[in-house]
């Protein structure tokens, strides 16, 4: 495995968030890796807590669910539905911050082979740049203030 | 607590792809007026436009060079942008380094099935 690449964060509207990042290993294995709730427990967690929740109905219309808890029992959950999916190239699914049900945001990841490893693109697509803000806004105060807000952060990126 | 309000304007400012193409070319070093048309495609009015966006909320200083006004990056300013993403970014290569590791894992399976 090659050395770890950082994740590339922008922001390409107002509205989005686009999140990209080169993984050393075939589309196949990285969208299984995405999808399947007990490979999702192990790495969605980015060392900020547990993932006690990893629920994945992989079809259009299927729901999905994820539910994290700090040290110290704080809990963030989200879900969301999926209105594509393409194995192995594409989901497109809906995400819902439950602490703020209005603010519904429509995520689109995409796996695309380099080569024989897997760029990985998930563009976050907000309805207002309020929600978009605060989006990453979670991710500010938790950098400056303590683990608990970071948690918050983590959890409410999940997609 | 989330961003200082007196960066909501760079904030805007950067949020154009335009303007974000110039700041990309002046991350490279101080350019001139012309060199920004040249390199970026767009007319002369559009690209004195969005330099006036960038110089009202601190994004680039100009200086006068002879005739030629010459542009350049003020990191400075756009401190606050990088930092507000930072903490997000950190977030997502962490969790990208762990299914990294899920990754290594499902490879070596795969292999060992062969």
């Amino acid at each position: 495995m090659t050395g770890s690449a950082t994740a590339s964060v922008t922001l390409p509207t107002d509205e989005q968030i686009l999140i990209t990042r080169e993984f050393d290993a075939p589309p196949e294995l990285v969208y299984r890796a995405w999808t399947t709730p007990e490979l999702v427990r192990r790495w969605w967690h980015a060392n900020r807590g547990e993932v006690t929740v990893a629920e994945i109905d992989l079809r259009v219309g299927g729901r999905w669910r994820s539910v994290m808890i700090a040290e110290g029992g704080f809990e963030v959950a989200f879900h969301g539905e999926y209105r594509e999916v393409v194995p192995n190239r594409r989901l497109v699914a809906t995400e819902v911050y439950e602490a703020m049900p209005h603010a519904e945001a429509l995520n689109t990841t995409t796996f695309e082979e380099v080569d024989g490893r897997t760029l990985v693109t998930i563009l976050v697509q907000h309805q207002a740049k309020e929600h978009r803000d605060a989006h990453i806004d979670s991710g500010m105060e938790a950098g400056l203030q303590d683990a608990l807000d970071l948690l918050e952060q983590v959890a409410r990126s999940l997609a | 607590m989330a961003r200082a309000a007196t960066t909501t304007d760079a904030f805007n400012a950067v949020a154009e792809p335009r303007r974000r193409q110039i700041l990309d070319v002046l991350a490279r070093g101080e350019r001139p007026v012309n060199d920004l048309v040249a390199e970026l495609d767009l007319s002369q009015p559009q690209v004195s436009k969005h330099l006036r966006v960038l110089r009202e909320v601190g994004a680039v200083d100009v200086r006068g060079e002879g005739r030629r006004r010459v542009y350049r990056l003020n990191g400075a300013a756009l401190r606050p942008i990088h930092d507000w993403v930072k903490d997000y970014e950190q977030t997502w290569s962490e969790r990208f380094d762990q299914l990294d590791v899920v990754l290594g894992e499902l490879k070596k399976e795969q292999a060992d099935d062969r």
